[in-house]
């Protein structure tokens, strides 16, 4: 216990001599949280929008009303005809119109039930699923019995049901995704930090030698991992900490659930980072190598974490894969606790697997950290 | 003691590489409280040996103790009873001379009071008050390894290796560093040194030749000097590893 204490007062007064490593840790995940959060949201604004008004009524009138009322959308120009609209389209110059049949009026009076035809740009499927979705609501809300028709333009279309699968519009009534978005680039960056902290620690000293020069002490390999690893851990839970803060004050997320929560299931994710950190530094001879090998597994990890695509639209071998993604774990659990208030039961389930993940990364670290070769 | 008084016993070591024989069935005693030295050209093995006999890497084959425990199965337990300098100057640059002398005796589970005591001897010896709380870094390679030695030397161990530790410093610093490995022997530690300065070879007690992996020559230098006829072991050196 006594020499664990050593080796933690040491890395800690390594770290924090460091003044090139300082400004990395703290204040660069702070800067990506606010430019991050701020820039990467799904949020379409400016709409370029037109239509077709074949019916000429003052129900179709109302409708377009209700476009020209919202934020989101630009009413550009009423089209003659399809012909015309689908043209702008072609040109770029609209990114979606509302087709209006003739009698749209009539038959919603008379069968109660009438569809309309939308038109979206889908180019870019994840923007015309966001469109679509508000079409959706402006004609919901203004009369539940129209039907609106999806018809996407662009043979690169996606999939209406990519659409549905964004979990955010039945949770965030607000469609503010900088709160969806906060928590689960604070998990990126805790991850990010600690992983290539811890992986490239280790290694560091078997570059410079002075890890021969451990070995070549009577030292237990435990006492020595775990000394090296906990500064990093205690680093992770400091991120998390400075993160939620500022996510409070800048962003004003909410915190529905529970924190002790958060923090007690953050404290067992971290394990899993720190397991992984080690077990690549075991299995490369330099700080480049360690550094290219936890490139490679954060890349995979976040672009399958669900974090700016969802899973539940990948494919399905991909969808099993994410299974080994801790990353994922934890986007899910943070946004659970955070923005829908889950609390210890809803997530052990995933806290659990966390749990075991923890287990098998540490112990296969441990395994292949070899004093003597 | 030890049967003998060996506190280093080999036997027909050997430490392959793929088909390559690193090190290739060597055998030698070292006597307890000797200046043994482990003289070979670049590449001849040294260094796989001693990493061998110090418990950091795994022999192919042969026998080996290393005060008393086998070097199989015991590693622990021999790295208890040694210390070790590499050649590679191996405290930590972004402590203090203060801070590493404290870490490294923590870790070798001295107590509070012992590393305090130590740490006193050890400034005063090398003449480090003035630079006590400056960064290993800033020193000059010579004090650095004097200290690095002394380090090695903390938790006062059977036997010390020293893997090249006068590489690139002066020939001041390394008649005061020899003045050091005569006063560590004096108290009765075992010195196994490895060196390229022929010079140095003559202030062992007996030095072995390594050439490609084998022991060609093991005896006090004087006598080896006799037996290959010349009249230093410079001359020796050359004659054995031109073959």
């Amino acid at each position: 216990m006594k020499i664990i204490l050593y080796i933690i007062k040491k890395e800690f007064k390594q770290i924090f001599r460091n003044k090139g490593m300082l400004p990395i840790i703290f204040i660069l995940p702070l800067l990506q949280l606010v430019i991050l959060s701020n820039a990467a949201t799904y949020e379409i604004k400016n709409i370029q929008f037109g239509y077709v008004d074949a019916d000429n009524s003052s129900t179709s009138r109302e409708l377009i009303e209700q476009f020209e009322a919202s934020t989101y959308f630009n009413v550009s120009e009423k089209f003659p005809s399809e012909k015309e609209a689908s043209q702008a389209m072609q040109e770029g110059t609209i990114d979606a119109y509302l087709n209006i049949p003739t009698h749209f009026e009539r038959d919603l009076q008379k069968d109660k039930t009438k569809g309309i035809g939308v038109f979206i740009d889908a180019i870019d499927g994840s923007a015309a699923g966001v469109i679509n979705v508000y079409i959706t609501q402006i004609i919901q809300n203004y009369n539940k019995n129209i039907v609106a028709d999806l018809i996407q333009i662009s043979d690169t279309v996606q999939k209406p049901n990519s659409i549905e699968s964004i979990p955010l519009f039945w949770y965030n009534q607000t469609l503010n995704y900088k709160t969806f978005m906060v928590p689960g680039i604070l998990v990126l960056l805790v991850t990010m930090i600690t992983l290539f902290l811890s992986g490239m620690n280790i290694v560091r000293e078997k570059e410079i030698g002075t890890l021969e020069q451990i070995n070549v002490t009577p030292i237990r390999k435990s006492h020595f991992i775990i000394g090296k690893l906990f500064p990093f851990w205690i680093i992770g839970m400091g991120l998390l900490t400075i993160g939620l803060i500022l996510a409070k004050v800048i962003f004003n997320t909410p915190m529905l659930g529970n924190l002790g929560l958060l923090y007690a299931y953050t404290s067992v994710y971290i394990l899993v980072i720190l397991g992984m950190g080690l077990f690549i530094s075991n299995f490369t001879d330099t700080q480049q190598q360690a550094m290219f090998i936890a490139w490679f597994f954060i890349v995979i990890f976040i672009l399958m974490s669900g974090l700016f695509t969802p899973i539940e639209s990948m494919p399905k071998w991909a969808q099993i894969l994410t299974e080994f993604n801790p990353i994922k774990y934890f986007v899910e659990i943070i946004r659970m606790v955070m923005l829908k208030g889950s609390g210890f039961v809803d997530i052990f389930p995933l806290a659990i697997k966390t749990l075991a993940y923890a287990i098998v990364m540490n112990s296969l670290a441990v395994w292949s950290y070899k004093k003597t070769t | 003691m030890m049967k003998d008084n060996n506190v280093i016993q080999v036997e027909n070591l050997s430490k392959l590489f793929g088909d390559f024989a690193a090190v290739n069935q060597i055998s030698f005693q070292v006597k307890a409280g000797e200046i043994f030295g482990f003289l070979g050209a670049n590449g001849a093995g040294k260094t796989t040996a001693m990493k061998m006999l110090i418990g950091i890497s795994s022999p192919t084959s042969g026998k080996a103790t290393v005060a008393g425990f086998d070097v199989y199965k015991e590693t622990e337990s021999i790295k208890k009873n040694i210390g070790y300098m590499s050649q590679k100057f191996a405290l930590y640059d972004d402590l203090t001379v203060k801070e590493n002398i404290t870490f490294f005796g923590g870790i070798y589970g001295l107590s509070k009071k012992q590393i305090e005591h130590k740490r006193r001897e050890l400034v005063e010896e090398l003449g480090l008050q003035e630079v006590t709380n400056s960064l290993v870094a800033s020193l000059p390679l010579g004090w650095k390894q004097k200290l690095a030695f002394s380090v090695s030397l903390l938790h006062e161990p059977k036997i010390v290796f020293l893997d090249e530790p006068t590489g690139g410093v002066d020939p001041i610093t390394r008649r005061q560093f020899w003045e050091m490995i005569y006063k560590a022997a004096h108290n009765g530690t075992t010195i196994f040194v490895t060196t390229h300065y022929m010079d140095e070879a003559e202030y062992c007690d007996r030095v072995s030749i390594m050439v490609d992996g084998k022991i060609e020559a093991l005896d006090t230098p004087k006598k080896l000097k006799e037996h290959y006829k010349t009249d230093t072991m410079n001359d020796v050196f050359l004659k054995l590893a031109r073959g």
